[in-house]
């Protein structure tokens, strides 16, 4: 009690705000009980995703996704090196912003998540099945992709735009040309298969060159419909922060999917070039990596009635659909108001000239005024991004006051601000940009932590914060620190999830060319200065255990874990070998390290998982002859 | 006693060996027995079932993970092939049957007495030969099993719980097994009933 008052009387203020008294047991998950929720966290600059028990907040996995993993080999070995193929070459990194639920009538349907790398443009489909990355495909004509991946009610599409608009197709002209409109956005429609999940482009748009920043897609009576945001309609190109800061409105864009879709089918859209790799991982097999040319694009002009712009203020970030699909709520980052469209206002005056105040590139500009549903006035500093709770509330981030403020949609009014650990960003309430919220937890995803947890050298960890939002009154019950930068999450009941994850990869339907089911089957085969080596593994030993390879043959350990029995995973990894760091073989799985045998020696290999009560003894060794 | 055993059997219990005939010819498509092993790290549990003519474990993948974990102690590998008298015991199930429709047809109260000597002695050979097994299993281990406990033995029980290092196994009739001994309860019955209706008649 004593320190807590000190704490008070130094520092005061949000960073002491009381807690509710009984926090540690709303949170607290007893050894053996399983948590309520899942929690998806992107991993911002980290390229990977984190997987969160909510309320107890314990981190249960990491997926990686557009990064390299060492833990288990993720982009390092020959099944799944592949999947970061880009035009570019191998890239083992990205920036990883948004994560979106797969769903059925606008309902969470737990069989995919979306994840969006921004710095090479790309979008990746994650099974939540075996919760691993299993499709990545690369957008073209764009640079950043940012505002995705964001889907239509039955996940029909995911939509991708650009962040950095560039001149498309790519060409190396002045930068000042940005202001003569000679850079230029796309919008990507990403089609999904309702029944693999399989990913290609459908379409794409030109856009006028601005940056697109976010965007969500309608639902209900706004189904056809996807709203992005932008920043810079000034097209500054210096000193963005200040040139592109000067307009008291910027655009939410307002996307007729549909109507893009008839206009392709149509023959409106017309063949334009760009080369991009789709990287597919079938089940227990190498990734498959295509790299394919040419889209469908169209242009606005072509394409009556598929765009129109919402004015904003004040260069707007967060767009966000409520769960009606009636309000469209704009976060405008340098704005002193949160401004909220309204469906129905949109479809009123979309056509008609008395409500527009100009065009861009053929697309209509509506006038602010038309389209407002209502101003929640004065609310905080720096709007971001709103979630719902299904009951009628909406919780904004707000980046600059470092808060939540909670607010009713209808009056507009202001019910409850909660203050945030530093610097929010996303927010994310378990099915909260669904059409069916579940409106219990909320979490708070935040960039700074400062006086937070202990001091741990100069970059500290970043954080999230989790509220019940279950009562009358939010109440913040606990904050923990986060893997990456936790960017934006979607959260999802564990009774949706929990019985459907993969156990165990049946070994009688590995397919894997390289597989082998039996531990009579294991063998060396050498072809000329190649060496396949058809290894099993089970505890507590490989087969074959003892390898003679010659000094600069290329060796391949197609190794196969015979194990039929949950969570007995097995390592491997040789001595001194440069480019795998460990490979992580699930029961039933086949995988392949390439080693290109060095100078002559005896080199050790091992399992890296602790699989048995001889683990230790699961080591064998190779010797490579001069 | 002359007279009972020669007895023509009533109508009704006539039915009920028809009954018991129709009963075993289900112990084709149910386990017999039914060994079950627990331990911390298996929380959801092992087990093995044996058949008239196979053994399998209680869910797909659980008897390569009991012959994995058999492994560490040198024990032999269980699989249905090693285990010769499942080749015939179908065949023996089916005299039973057979047996039981030639006392329907021919309705005698000896025949059910045979019927129940069959059971009998079928039960005590198979219960021996299941034990001998279980010994086998559970003594002969590979001396050069990474894992080897002195004067430590791994049979397990014939009927009730054991532990057996950090292990709990059970070993209980299934419905199979139920069965079979059920069968012997009605045709018991069936000589009770003959015997007190010929009382009451004399």
């Amino acid at each position: 009690m004593i320190l807590i008052g000190l704490g008070y009387g130094c520092k005061g203020g949000a960073a002491t705000a009381a807690l509710a008294s009984d926090a540690a047991k709303r949170v607290y998950v007893a050894p053996g009980e399983k948590d309520e929720v899942y929690a998806f966290l992107s991993g911002g600059f980290s390229g990977q995703m984190s997987v969160y028990g909510i309320p107890s907040t314990r981190l249960f996995k990491i997926i990686p996704v557009f990064s390299v993993f060492p833990e288990n080999g993720y982009g390092y070995d020959e099944e799944t090196k592949n999947m970061l193929r880009t035009t570019h070459g191998y890239i083992p990194w990205d920036d990883s912003h948004h994560i979106e639920a797969s769903m059925t009538d606008g309902k969470q349907d737990g069989r995919w998540l979306f994840l969006n790398a921004n710095n090479t443009p790309r979008l990746a489909r994650i099974d939540l099945k075996s919760f691993e990355t299993k499709e990545i495909i690369e957008i073209p004509n764009s640079a950043g992709n940012h505002a995705s991946p964001f889907a239509t009610e039955n996940t029909e599409y995911l939509m991708a735009a650009t962040r950095f608009s560039v001149p498309i197709p790519q060409a190396s002209v002045p930068i000042e040309n940005f202001s003569k409109g000679d850079f230029k956005g796309t919008v990507t429609m990403v089609k999904v298969d309702p029944k693999s999940g399989r990913l290609s482009l459908e379409l794409q748009i030109l856009v006028p060159g601005f940056d697109y920043d976010l965007s969500h897609c309608g639902k209900g009576k706004s189904h056809d419909w996807c709203f992005f945001t932008s920043y810079n309609s000034e097209q500054a190109y210096k000193m963005i922060e200040v040139g592109a800061s000067k307009n008291d409105k910027d655009y939410i864009l307002a996307f007729n999917w549909v109507r893009a879709k008839q206009c392709l089918d149509q023959g409106k859209a017309s063949n334009f070039g760009g080369e991009y790799y789709r990287n597919y991982l079938p089940e227990n097999q190498p990734a498959i990596s295509e790299k394919l040319s040419g889209v469908k694009m169209l242009q606005p002009k072509d394409c009556p009635g598929v765009m129109y712009y919402m004015p904003t203020p004040k260069s707007p970030h967060g767009t966000d659909v409520d769960p009606t699909g009636e309000y469209i709520v704009g976060g405008g980052k340098l704005a002193t108001v949160i401004p909220v469209h309204s469906f129905s206002k949109l479809m009123d005056v979309k056509d008609k000239p008395e409500h527009r105040s100009g065009m861009i590139m053929d697309i209509p500009i509506l006038k602010y005024e038309s389209t407002l549903a209502g101003e929640v006035k004065k609310p905080c500093l720096g709007p971001l991004h709103t979630e719902f709770d299904g009951k009628g509330y909406a919780y904004t981030s707000c980046f600059v006051s470092s808060e939540v403020v909670k607010w009713e949609l209808g009056t507009w009014e202001v019910q409850q601000h909660l203050p945030a650990y530093y610097s929010v960003g996303h927010l994310s309430i378990v099915g909260g940009s669904s059409k069916d919220p579940y409106g219990k937890y909320l979490i708070a995803l935040n960039k700074i932590t400062k006086d937070r947890y202990l001091p741990v050298g100069m970059e500290l960890p970043q954080s999230a914060q989790l509220y019940d939002i279950s009562g009358g009154k939010a109440e913040l019950l606990s904050d923990f620190p986060t893997v990456g930068e936790p960017h934006y999450s979607q959260m999802i009941p564990a009774k949706l999830l929990m019985d459907k994850a993969a156990k165990i990869y049946p070994l009688e339907e590995n397919k894997h060319p390289y597989a082998i089911k039996n531990e009579k089957d294991a063998r060396v085969v050498r072809e000329g200065n190649t060496v396949r080596v058809y290894m099993t593994q089970i505890r507590s030993h490989f087969k074959p255990d003892t390898i003679e390879v010659k000094s600069g043959d290329t060796v391949f350990f197609h190794v196969t874990n015979l194990e039929q029995d949950f969570d007995i995973p097995h390592g491997f990894a040789v001595s001194g070998a440069p480019e795998m760091p460990n490979l992580l073989i699930m029961p039933g799985q086949t995988r392949t390290f390439k080693w290109k045998a060095p100078k002559p020696g005896i080199y050790p290999f091992y399992c890296t998982d602790f699989c048995s009560a001889l683990h230790q003894e699961m080591q064998q060794y190779i010797r490579v002859l001069p | 006693m002359q007279k009972l055993l020669l007895k023509k059997i009533s109508k009704m219990n006539r039915l009920l060996i028809l009954g018991v005939g129709l009963l075993l010819v289900s112990v084709y498509f149910l386990p017999i027995w039914h060994i079950s092993l627990d331990a911390p790290q298996y929380p959801e549990g092992l087990g093995m079932k044996i058949w008239i003519d196979k053994i399998t474990g209680s869910s797909t993948y659980d008897l390569q993970n009991i012959n994995l974990l058999n492994h560490y102690i040198g024990m032999h590998e269980i699989v249905s092939e090693s285990v010769p008298e499942l080749l015939f015991m179908p065949y023996v199930l089916g005299f039973l049957i057979f047996g039981a429709f030639v006392t329907f047809l021919y309705p005698r109260v000896y025949l059910t007495i045979l019927g129940i000597l069959n059971i009998i002695i079928l039960g005590i050979l198979g219960m021996y030969d299941f034990w001998r097994w279980e010994y086998n299993y559970g003594h002969n281990l590979n001396p050069d099993a990474p894992i080897v406990v002195p004067g430590m033995a791994y049979q397990p029980p014939l009927l009730g719980c054991k532990e057996m290092l950090n292990i709990t196994a059970c070993s209980f009739p299934s419905w199979g097994g139920i069965i079979l001994f059920a069968s012997l309860g009605i045709l018991a019955f069936i000589v009770w009933n003959e015997k007190r209706r010929m009382d009451v008649s004399k």
